[in-house]
């Protein structure tokens, strides 16, 4: 009995500190800029612990801390695919104490597609965006098509009947084979996943024929898979033999671009503050150079940057949506 | 290899590693005994502390959390009926029944031995058959995992006491109310009334709190006007030599169950949850005597932690040889190779085979850490369910609470942990119980992303038989399906008859 009286109150301890995080965000107070921050700050990522969001905010944690002087908690609103969270997120209280990681194109993509997102996207006001990844098409190495081109001839030759793997429904991978069906005039069938890591060994199994994957999963199995385009502008870094699309004569650019932002009605001295930290961190060359290395392209977005970025994105994946009738169900 | 195996041998007993590793595995069992704290978070929440680390110290510590939260899991499961994660879903079955009679250390002493045995089995075959059969977890595919998952749904015929009707009723719910929220195919919302955070869908653990355990704090407050304490527990002495001599007679029932873990294990994408559920239903399949299943024995308990801690090996499997995590907490561990400059496949056995046989080995190790741990922890965790009603069940309320918050922090959550609290409560009374409905709730994504898949496989192919019907593995699967549903037919016809000649 004493031992349990004794054992129960730091179990219960221990639980408030785990879940502090989440906990924490609502009575902020109103203080000046000036002294901003002078409590902890809640950074929120909108999907599960350890995944590539998760990774980069703890890369960023200590950085974060030493610049801004409070503690950085990182809790996890997983769910809809980040929409929960991002819908959290706009609903906050505009103090500077609640930060949420988001992605494109799916803040944009979800209020398109659904009514009730929870959010909209000018909603989402960004601080910075530090990395993205780029969506690339990939084939088993013992698939008989080496290039593009065997592989868009094949999908000519018998529309339909190729198999192109990716994660999600209304995400990168998926835009990227819409694009690709109506650059080149083929017909695909696209499966959806859960997920990079189902989609993988379903390619790698030969259940599908090919896969649309973000480059820091193709960078993962050097040996295993081929890389037939990459829908970068120029050739992605950790890649450097993977051509792009764009060289094989097909315009198309999709990237999943990552990051921060904060509630909208924010003091632009609070945005200012934050942005500061987080691109001391986008310029860090070492923090860099991990980037690349895991297959992430390093980016250096300021606030300012992210809107104009955001809304130009907007604006080209609303027209592809409304042209391939994807609205609104 | 051998000279790495040496090596390795050298490493794991490295005085500081070990300590690290000791730790790692006594904060897992804490993390996995509460409910909503997961191997995952634990697992995240330490990565950071590993970038300044060694790659050995924090890859053994890693391991020892991973193989620790597994084994805590059960604990929760057997005092107070609530599963501390999905994986010991079904240690509830006959766990909780062993303490209702007072026999709480008998339970958690077979946890703790089971566990060890099936997470030392899980390690060995992780350790020497890996690159095999992560080449044939890759044989399945979308068609497979439909016929898997309807291969799982036949455990409703197990898990439905008394009536196979309420059974059937109750997996179609859980079927039903794995489809709130976002389809997994084609994007549209499904049954979320309005409500932003219903695109989440229901998380899994949420609905287990829900239903395992407000039914039986309810049960507790019922009782508590005619007795202080829902059971007691008093220490015996030999109780663990006797379990533990009980247990090493059935040692196909340990083996048969470890294999069912690290088999699901190794197919990426279904974890522990199915792993466990999957040996209890071997385990009454293959018993003499069925009905005193869920009466309270303890080989419902050694099938269930003997498979969910095979898992752990089983689902590192497809990660190290193939860099596909075989469940969640295993993709963490992938973030934590990529951070020590380590890349899955085949140089982790050559290149860098000193760092991972010492893992390997770490984790044989670590498992019988964790069962030294819950083999002298038993009995004084044992001691919990002695709290007086009024001190229990206001405790356990409070720590369901927090959990159900914080697996994803959502309020909703909690309000949706107190409704299916009271929908269990409803559904007890009258008949029901909650394994079909939580087994239907698991397995419906695997069954719904499998047939849409296939499907569309089906059409780029021209042929939806040949995706279905013709796989091996998917025959084999099916075969499996039709005996699981035709053998109780059977049997109870032949029995039938049987009575009527006596008769």
């Amino acid at each position: 009995m004493k031992k349990i009286r004794f054992i129960a109150p730091i179990v219960i301890l221990m639980i408030f500190a785990l879940t502090a995080g989440g906990c924490g965000s609502s009575g902020g107070d109103n203080k000046t800029a000036e002294k901003y921050p002078t409590k902890p700050i809640n950074y929120v990522i909108a999907f599960n612990a350890g995944g590539q969001s998760d990774i980069e905010a703890r890369r960023q944690q200590p950085v974060l801390e030493k610049t801004l002087g409070q503690p950085i908690t990182i809790s996890y609103k997983p769910g809809g695919g980040g929409a929960v969270a991002w819908a959290e997120l706009v609903n906050q209280k505009p103090d500077g104490y609640y930060m949420a990681g988001f992605n494109i194109p799916h803040i944009i993509l979800q209020p398109l597609e659904r009514k009730d997102s929870g959010y909209k996207t000018d909603q989402i006001n960004p601080v910075a965006i530090f990395q993205k990844t780029i969506v690339g098409l990939a084939v088993p190495k013992n698939s008989p098509y080496n290039t593009l081109e065997d592989f868009i001839n094949a999908a000519k030759a018998k529309p339909g009947s190729i198999t192109i793997g990716g994660s999600g429904t209304n995400t990168g991978p998926h835009l990227y084979t819409l694009l690709l069906e109506k650059e080149a005039g083929i017909k695909l069938q696209y499966v959806p996943f859960t997920g990079a890591a189902p989609a993988t060994q379903a390619l790698l199994g030969g259940h599908t024929v090919a896969m649309a994957g973000n480059s820091d999963d193709l960078v993962k199995y050097p040996d295993k898979i081929k890389v037939l385009g990459m829908a970068s502008p120029e050739r992605f870094k950790a890649l450097p033999d993977a051509p792009t699309m764009k060289e094989q004569g097909y315009d198309i650019q999709v990237s999943v671009d990552r990051g921060v932002a904060v509630p909208p009605g924010t003091d632009p001295a609070i945005v200012k503050q934050l942005e500061e930290a987080f691109m001391k961190i986008a310029n860090d060359e070492t923090i860099k150079a991990q980037m690349l290395k895991e297959g992430f392209e390093p980016v250096a977005m300021n606030a300012e940057q992210s809107r104009k970025y955001i809304e130009e994105r907007t604006k080209v994946f609303t027209e592809i949506f409304n042209s391939l009738g994807q609205t609104q169900k | 290899m051998t000279e790495n195996m040496l090596v390795a041998i050298g490493n794991v007993f490295d005085p500081a590693s070990f300590l690290l590793m000791t730790l790692g595995v006594a904060g897992g069992i804490i993390v996995g005994a509460l409910p909503g704290l997961t191997a995952t978070m634990a697992l995240a929440l330490l990565v950071p502390f590993t970038f300044s680390m060694n790659a050995y110290a924090s890859l053994m510590m890693l391991g020892g959390v991973y193989v620790g939260a597994m084994y805590g899991g059960c604990i929760a499961a057997i005092l107070v009926n609530t599963p501390g994660t999905p994986a010991s879903i079904a240690t509830t079955f006959d766990g909780y029944p062993l303490t209702k009679k007072g026999k709480a250390e008998h339970a958690l002493v077979t946890a703790a031995f089971s566990s060890g045995i099936g997470g030392v089995i899980g390690a060995l075959i992780l350790l020497f058959l890996s690159p095999p059969l992560a080449e044939a977890a890759l044989k399945f595919g979308p068609p497979e995992y439909f016929w898997l998952s309807v291969f799982g749904l036949t455990i409703i015929a197990t898990l439905s006491t008394g009536s196979m009707l309420k059974g059937l009723i109750g997996g179609a719910f859980g079927l039903l109310l794995s489809t709130v929220g976002i389809s997994p195919i084609g994007g549209d919302m499904r049954f979320t009334f309005g409500f932003y955070q219903f695109q989440a869908g229901l998380e899994l653990i949420v609905v287990l709190i829900g239903f395992f355990c407000i039914p039986e704090v309810l049960a507790m407050i019922e009782k508590k006007l005619g007795e202080q304490t829902i059971t007691s527990y008093k220490p015996q002495k030999g109780v663990a030599k006797q379990v533990i001599l009980e247990l090493i007679k059935k040692p196909v029932l340990l083996i048969r169950s470890s294999l069912i873990g690290a088999f699901v294990g190794i197919v990426p994408g279904a974890g522990g949850n199915i792993a466990s559920l999957m040996a209890y239903n071997e385990a009454v399949r293959f018993s003499k005597d069925k009905s005193k299943f869920g009466t309270g024995i303890i080989d419902g308990v050694a099938a269930s932690e003997a498979s969910n801690n095979a898992e752990v090996g089983g689902s590192l499997v497809p990660l190290l040889t193939l860099g596909i995590p075989g469940a969640a907490p295993a993709a963490v561990m992938l973030g934590a190779l990529m951070i020590q400059g380590m890349r899955p496949g085949p140089e982790l056995y050559t290149t860098y085979g000193d760092i991972t046989y010492t893992f390997l080995f770490s984790f044989v190790l670590a498992n019988i850490i964790m069962l030294v741990l819950g083999f002298y922890g038993s009995r004084h965790v044992a001691r919990v369910i002695n709290l007086p009603v009024s001190m229990l069940a206001p405790i356990v309320v409070f720590l369901t609470i927090i959990g159900s918050y914080a697996i994803r922090n959502n309020m909703l959550d909690v309000g949706m942990m107190v409704f299916f609290g009271l929908i269990g409560y409803i559904t007890k009374k009258t008949g029901f119980t909650p394994g079909p409905i939580v087994l239907g709730l698991i397995l419906g994504p695997i069954a719904e992303n499998g047939l849409v898949q296939s499907m569309l496989m089906g059409q780029a192919a021209g042929s939806m038989f040949q995706v279905f019907f013709t796989r091996p593995i998917s025959v084999v699967l099916i075969i499996l399906c039709v005996i699981s549903v035709a053998l109780p037919v059977i049997s109870s016809i032949r029995n039938r008859k049987g009575g009527a000649s006596i008769a």
